[in-house]
């Protein structure tokens, strides 16, 4: 286990700093001048200048590199004073410190994120489960058609429709917003609730399909039949035997989906006007602030590069045939 | 074989059918065997031919939404068709047990041996953890497998296929099954390892007396192993009798096909061996009268058209399903079915 650790750390660093790199270096493809945007309206070469020289945007790109991702480490002096550790630097665009935007933003996108996926877990893999158990009568055949609709629908589509008529129309529910869960969590669930169930729909229909499809896999394979001889009970050897079978793949897949749970963070995020890291990401390229795009790009990096250490360690747990090395 | 009331375990009549979208298949067709305590029957026969959905059905392991089942299983005097799901959990693992043929995927890679083996017994006994625990050492340890204490904790994929096999064994015999009902249990094994675990199902016989139905399609396994042997064709017993009797004196085409479609160690070499010409039926529209009569090579001798009009039966007892007169039964075997060179 520490070996796998220790290795799989020294690829996630490895993969974090080409990404930070190449994210810099695209930067710098664009056709744009940070300068501008602190300079104002009457704005001379000269000024341009002096404020290039003062971002650092006068250096070769590769120092520039290095000095921002040294400044992470041990901090940075800029001309307005000591920027301390973590640094990311100031916002071109509004002057404040990259790192204090980062802290208020992303807890807003961890609770979608974690809330998302746990919704999308629990009632997905539970329907796949509930159709498996009924395969062929009409609660199957209920849930089979349900996913495929669910499937079909686009989170800024089905946001709009449930604020309309929850929000809006019935007035069940305020407008979804942040509430931090350390102050209020009841404020905090129900704030989330709606962006949750939204961002999770496409998610509940693909896992319901694969659990309902694993699970049957499952239920035909010879141990559970072995199980059944031993004479443990149907629903022992569903849960028992049959689940746990089913819960390998699903794990294997919660991984690789948890890049595009990222993105349907980021719609989402936009669809409730909720300010959270994925609208950060979208405005620092429009604003050409590369001390914010670099910090969003570095810290969503680093978030799924360790959650899928995490489920790569979860599925040795899950299956002994698996070793860590 | 005596065909009493009371044997321990007694098939009749036995019909299995299957829906499936194709059709209706007759897996079984109207079987009967008897077996009683502290003996074992062989049942061989090709792939298709009925066996080992004839034992699921003793267990009641086929899914009863596809599966429609006729006629009687008594085990012991109790009716085993139709009863309820709940009395068959009763007794499935404890009074009667089955040891599977692929020990690899008959096994749960996900929970270690001597969990595996340790549930059905805590099911069934309501031991304590720790009680089946030192049950499933014992177990282990009975059926040869060294340092059975340390290997007990062991995954199913850290074994070897004999001692897969032998955990299996182990699983099956936890709660000292009366009826023991091995599926082609050495078929996925080396040779030397076969004849061992023969050999400890033997063995372990002796020492608790319950019966064994032993399910294969190799006639040298049984050989060393039954005390009788029923030979199925197409969902029916077609020949029954003691190993011996079926053997050295086999009385239906068919059989005579299976033993001389097998090498022989005292054979030449260059003597080839006879395959049985033909497929076996499909059981979905299984042919009329004999269902043998397809591939037969003695459907002249017996003239008119009675082996394809009509079914025949197997005797009570020794004897065959087929419409050769009896004497002709006795003496065809050695002539018809193994050309020797001149």
């Amino acid at each position: 286990m520490l070996r796998f650790l220790a290795r799989r750390s020294l690829g996630a660093i490895v993969i974090i700093l080409l990404i930070s790199a190449i994210t810099f270096l695209l930067f710098f493809a664009l056709p744009s001048e940070p300068a501008l945007m602190s300079c104002g309206k009457n704005c001379t070469p000269d000024a341009i200048a002096v404020i290039n020289k003062n971002l650092g945007l006068d250096q070769p790109v590769p120092v520039q590199y290095w000095h921002y991702m040294t400044g992470i480490f041990v901090g940075r002096d800029f001309t307005v004073g000591h920027c301390p550790a973590p640094c990311f630097g100031y916002s071109f665009s509004n002057q404040q410190p990259v790192w204090g935007t980062i802290v208020d933003r992303f807890p807003t996108t961890l609770s979608i994120t974690l809330g998302g996926a746990a919704v999308f877990l629990f009632v997905g893999v539970g329907i796949g489960m509930i159709a498996a158990a009924f395969r062929g009568t009409w609660i199957d055949k209920f849930f089979s058609s349900l996913s495929l609709v669910g499937n079909a629908l686009q989170i800024y589509f089905v946001g709009v429709i449930a604020l309309a008529v929850l929000v809006s129309g019935l007035h069940w529910m305020d407008n979804p917003a942040y509430y931090p869960i350390t102050q209020n969590p009841g404020k905090w669930f129900m704030g989330m609730l709606i962006p949750w169930l939204v961002l999770s729909i496409i998610f509940i229909a693909n896992y319901s399909r694969m659990t309902r499809s694993q699970m049957i896999e499952q239920l035909g394979e010879d141990h559970v039949r072995t199980a059944r001889a031993k004479g443990l009970s149907r629903r022992a050897v569903f849960f028992r035997y049959a689940w746990r079978g089913a819960l390998a793949p699903i794990v294997t897949i919660f991984g690789i989906d948890l890049g595009s749970l990222f993105g349907g963070a980021i719609i989402t995020e936009f669809t409730f006007s909720l300010h959270g890291l994925g609208r950060l990401a979208v405005s620092s390229v429009s604003e050409t602030d590369l001390p914010t795009l670099m910090a969003v790009m570095l810290v969503g990096c680093t978030a799924i590069v360790v959650a899928n250490i995490v489920v790569d360690a979860a599925y040795a747990v899950i299956d002994p045939r698996v070793r860590l090395a | 074989m005596t065909t009493s009331e009371g044997a321990f375990l007694s098939v009749r009549d036995l019909f299995v059918r299957f829906d499936t979208e194709d059709g209706v298949v007759k897996a079984v067709d109207g079987l009967g065997f008897e077996l009683e305590r502290g003996r074992t029957l062989g049942i061989v026969g090709e792939s298709g031919s009925g066996k080992s959905v004839t034992n699921l059905a003793v267990l009641g392991l086929h899914d009863p939404r596809h599966t429609e089942i006729r006629g009687e299983i008594l085990l012991d005097g109790q009716e085993l068709t139709g009863a309820p799901e709940s009395v068959l959990e009763k007794l499935r693992g404890n009074k009667m047990a089955m040891i599977f043929q692929d020990s690899l995927t008959a096994l749960s890679p996900y929970y270690t041996v001597g969990r595996q083996i340790a549930e059905p017994y805590r099911k069934h006994t309501g031991a304590t953890r720790r009680e089946a625990r030192q049950r499933a050492v014992e177990m282990l340890d009975k059926v040869g497998i060294p340092n059975a204490a340390l290997r007990v904790d062991d995954y199913p994929h850290q074994f070897s296929g004999g001692m897969r096999q032998r955990a299996m064994i182990a699983m099956a015999l936890v709660c000292d099954p009366e009826l023991l009902i091995a599926d082609e249990p050495t078929t996925a094994l080396d040779v030397t390892v076969q004849a061992q675990i023969l050999d400890l199902l033997k063995e372990l016989q002796q020492q608790t007396g319950s019966a064994i139905i032993l399910i294969t399609h190799d006639l040298g396994v049984v050989a060393h192993t039954v005390d009788e042997l029923l030979v199925m064709y197409a969902g029916r017993a077609v020949e029954r009798g003691t190993v011996r009797e079926v053997l050295s004196e086999p009385r239906h085409p068919y059989t005579w096909g299976l033993l001389g479609s097998m090498p022989l160690l005292d054979s030449d070499v260059e003597e080839p061996l006879v395959p049985i010409p033909g497929t076996p039926p499909s059981l979905l529209n299984p042919p009329p009268g004999c269902p043998f009569h397809p591939r037969c090579a003695h459907v002249a001798e017996v003239g008119g058209d009675r082996c394809r009009t009509e079914r025949p039966e197997l005797p009570p007892g020794r004897g065959a399903a087929c419409h050769l007169p009896a004497a002709r039964q006795r003496t065809a075997f050695p002539q018809q079915t193994k050309p020797r060179p001149a």
